[in-house]
């Protein structure tokens, strides 16, 4: 057993051996370069738990398994590799759902293993039995329940392979008990054979043609970018496309950081909070490239107002995102970077669309992200504005739900890709903290901003612990305006001031709380001293935690109400 | 008119769930399916009858249905050359002075008694699903005491090349 724990290096001597279910997926881990999990144990898990043990592979205990399924998706954003999570069977996989449902939404790859009681009684309702294949079948790309220990290491490499391959998403693994401790053998690591599953990375040069033809006749042309084109690592190409064409470029919610944010071709983020500028520019184009953005409702407002008078192009490695929300003229279904470097290739004369840049560039300047700052109270907005400054641009910053996440969109300028690590499909309130220790465990020397709201941190923050265990240098930073700020803001604007439940009526003392962490903690309540208790969060070399106390009626704005079209927004200038 | 598809997926546990979840997921409304063996040991067809027609929801059917794993082909069968069929049994009032009436009357569909009881007889016919339809109504006046309807399966004619999304793909809209 030991053999196996300690020299795990060649697959081809393990591959001869027999061995238990535990012990092939521990080799069948390493064969996919799994050097982190994050996970939980328990009954069902026992017998993997064990191989696990001294196996080499570091493994992260979280304090609750969501908290677990959330560092996975930090870590995969920021690292672009798959996210490994195991949990115990029952309440342990059912604590990964919410997770799952995440990671689906925002196209992660994650790898999720569950236990399960053994295979002769499941159906019996067995201690801590559930079915988390049932469950999870709606929210995972794919999942399995092993019923034979000789199929486990071909499941373990094709739910590698559907994670990361194609569109991203979450594969779960179910390993019932008695399968992790039967003996068998590990698969020859030959081709995969998965007939039903073959996405399509090359893009068709016909629709490609299209494209170049249609931008020549284009007079308001427009570049949507959503987190395909990080998924696809093609920030380098896209820039070079825009640059080239001299396209104006927007970005979705979770695009952002693909495109250089100081750019001058970059009109911002569009969709419900985004910028006029780049909201107006959606509404206008008469010729709209969306690459790698799934035109989210909260992206397009009411889609009958949505480019309204734009021909479409979608590039997508999804076909099924292709037509789902909104029409589409020329479809291509390939991943990102080849199609933008099939494009370039297409050289083709540049247009200047001297009139549409005049104008969309003159909106930009006109009608930026503002705020009114006040004497003595802190505005959030300038939290994530002093954040931006402080730290140059360059950190990952990892934000709950809510207004701050809004304002952290907003106010702090993402240079870089995969520096912005957000739930956006979802909404997942509790995802922050988690989230932010996932992605400074795959990116241990960038700065790591997580910004809280006080009602998400209080979802999941008894993961503190794993800050403090692994001292991860997290700067924490809670937006704390005593209440659940978004859904006061919907309530203020849309039930007539009737804030329904969306009061805190206490708080903890969040520097007590850091304390008995054993973590740094600063107050601060001056507009006059944020600055000051901002750097030296900042500078410290460890993880310290800030509660900002901002104010309490701030509204995040400029808005598109629910139902209205992208020219309709409101509070565009200062009310 | 309804959409038949037929849906060539892996023989394998779980299958017909992810179809049935998806479906639910995603609120298409299926009409009847029917799932069962193959020429091939690892592959079972799905024939699914869609009451949905327009396009657009048809088209997301289709392209959801291909993203599943375990999905192998998804073909459209509506506009295509093909022999659908469904199986209906009837258990049908059926006094011993009149039955003779009866059975007259069932025989133009062709169908078959399979059980006969003293005031009841058990029925089988196989046909498209508008003949079966009529039969019913022709037996709905006799007192109709069970019905099972198989739903519809289906296979092309001959070597009609169908109208499989791959095609489908390179024509209009989806351009792999
Ligand atoms: C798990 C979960 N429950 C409920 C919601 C609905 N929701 C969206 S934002 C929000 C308020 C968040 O409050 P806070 O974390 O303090 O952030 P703020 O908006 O105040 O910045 C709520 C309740 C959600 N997104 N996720
Ligand atoms: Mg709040």
């Amino acid at each position: 057993m030991d053999k196996f724990a300690v020299d795990g290096s060649s697959a081809k001597v393990a591959s001869s051996c027999m061995m238990s279910g535990a012990q092939i997926l521990v080799e069948s881990l390493r064969r996919e370069n799994v050097d982190l999990m994050f996970g939980y144990p328990g009954g069902a898990v026992l017998p993997l738990y064990d191989a696990l043990y001294q196996c080499g592979i570091r493994h992260v205990l979280t304090r609750h398994e969501q908290g677990a399924i959330h560092m996975a998706e930090g870590y995969a954003r920021v690292t672009g590799r798959p996210g490994v999570v195991i949990a115990t069977s029952g309440p342990g996989a059912t604590n990964l759902v919410t997770g799952l449902a995440d990671a689906m939404m925002d196209s992660l790859p994650i790898v999720a293993i569950t236990g399960q009681v053994s295979t002769e009684v499941i159906g019996t309702d067995a201690f801590q039995e559930t079915s988390i294949i049932g469950i999870s079948t709606p929210i995972t790309k794919h999942n399995y329940q092993v019923r034979h220990v000789d199929e486990l290491s071909q499941v373990i490499r094709e739910s590698f392979h559907i994670a990361s391959t194609g569109r991203p998403g979450p594969v779960l693994i179910d390993i019932p008990k008695n399968v992790a401790v039967s003996l068998g053998r590990l698969d020859d690591g030959g081709p995969l054979s998965l007939p039903g599953y073959q996405p399509n990375l090359e893009p068709n040069l016909l629709q490609l043609k299209r494209i170049i033809e249609g931008l020549a006749e284009a007079e308001r042309p427009l570049l949507l970018v959503g987190a395909g084109v990080l998924h696809a690592k093609a920030h380098r190409e896209l820039l070079q496309f825009a640059e080239v064409y001299q396209l104006p470029v927007v970005s979705t919610l979770l695009g952002l950081g693909a495109f250089p944010g100081t750019h001058p071709q970059f009109l911002g983020m569009a969709g419900m909070h985004g910028s006029y500028a780049a909201n107006q520019a959606l509404y206008e184009t008469d010729f709209l490239i969306n690459i790698g953005s799934r035109f989210d409702d909260r992206l397009t407002g009411n889609v009958r107002h949505f480019a309204p008078n734009a021909t479409i192009v979608h590039i997508d490695i999804d076909p099924a995102e292709i037509g789902k929300n909104i029409r589409t003229h020329i479809p291509v279904v390939a991943d990102a970077k080849r199609a933008l470097m099939g494009l370039l290739r297409m050289g083709q004369e540049v247009k200047d669309f001297a009139q549409w840049k005049e104008r969309v560039y003159g909106n930009k300047r006109e009608f930026p992200f503002w705020y009114v700052p006040e004497a003595d109270i802190i505005k959030p907005q300038a939290v994530l504005q002093q954040l931006y400054k402080l730290t140059d641009g360059d950190a990952i910053v990892v934000t709950d739900v809510g207004q701050h996440q809004m304002w952290a969109a907003q106010f702090y300028t993402f240079q870089n890709p995969d520096c912005w690590v957000t739930s956006g499909g979802l909404g997942t309130m509790g995802f922050g903290l988690p989230a932010a220790i996932g992605a400074q465990f795959g990116k241990p020397d960038k700065t790591v901003l997580a910004v809280l709201g006080d009602a998400g941190f209080q979802m999941t923050l008894q993961e503190l612990s794993v800050v403090v265990e692994a001292k991860l240098p997290i700067k924490m930073m809670i937006v704390n305006n005593g209440s659940l700020g978004m859904v006061r803001q919907w309530q203020e604007l849309f039930y007539n001031e009737r804030y329904s439940e969306s009061l805190l009526v206490s708080q903890p003392d969040y520097v007590k709380l850091a304390d008995a962490y054993g973590i740094p903690a600063y107050r601060v309540e001056k507009a006059s001293e944020l600055s000051r208790v901002l750097l030296a969060a900042v500078e410290e070399p460890g993880p310290v935690l800030v509660d900002c106390r901002v104010a309490a009626l701030e509204n995040v704005y400029p808005m598109i109400a629910p139902g209205k079209g992208l020219h309709e927004m409101v509070g565009v200038v200062p009310l | 008119m309804n959409r038949i598809l037929s849906v060539l997926v892996n023989n394998r546990a779980g299958v017909l769930h992810r179809v049935t979840a998806l479906f639910l997921r995603k609120g298409f409304n299926i009409q009847n399916i029917t799932v069962g063996s193959t020429e091939l040991e690892n592959q079972s067809r799905m024939t699914i009858v869609l009451s949905e027609t327009d396009e657009v929801t048809v088209e997301q059917v289709m392209k959801q249905l291909h993203k599943q794993i375990d999905v192998l082909k998804v073909s459209d069968l509506t506009e295509e050359p093909i022999v659908a069929r469904e199986l209906v049994l009837l258990q049908v009032n059926s006094p011993l002075n009149s039955r003779s009436t009866l059975i007259t009357l069932i025989d133009p569909f062709r169908a078959r008694i399979l059980d006969v009881g003293r005031d009841t007889v058990m029925i089988e016919a196989v046909g498209k699903p508008e003949k079966v339809d009529a039969l019913i109504a022709l037996l709905r006046p006799y007192g109709i005491l069970q019905l099972a309807r198989t739903g519809v399966t289906a296979l092309t004619r001959d070597s009609q090349t169908t109208q499989e999304i791959a095609r489908l793909m390179r024509s209009n809209a989806l351009n792999l």
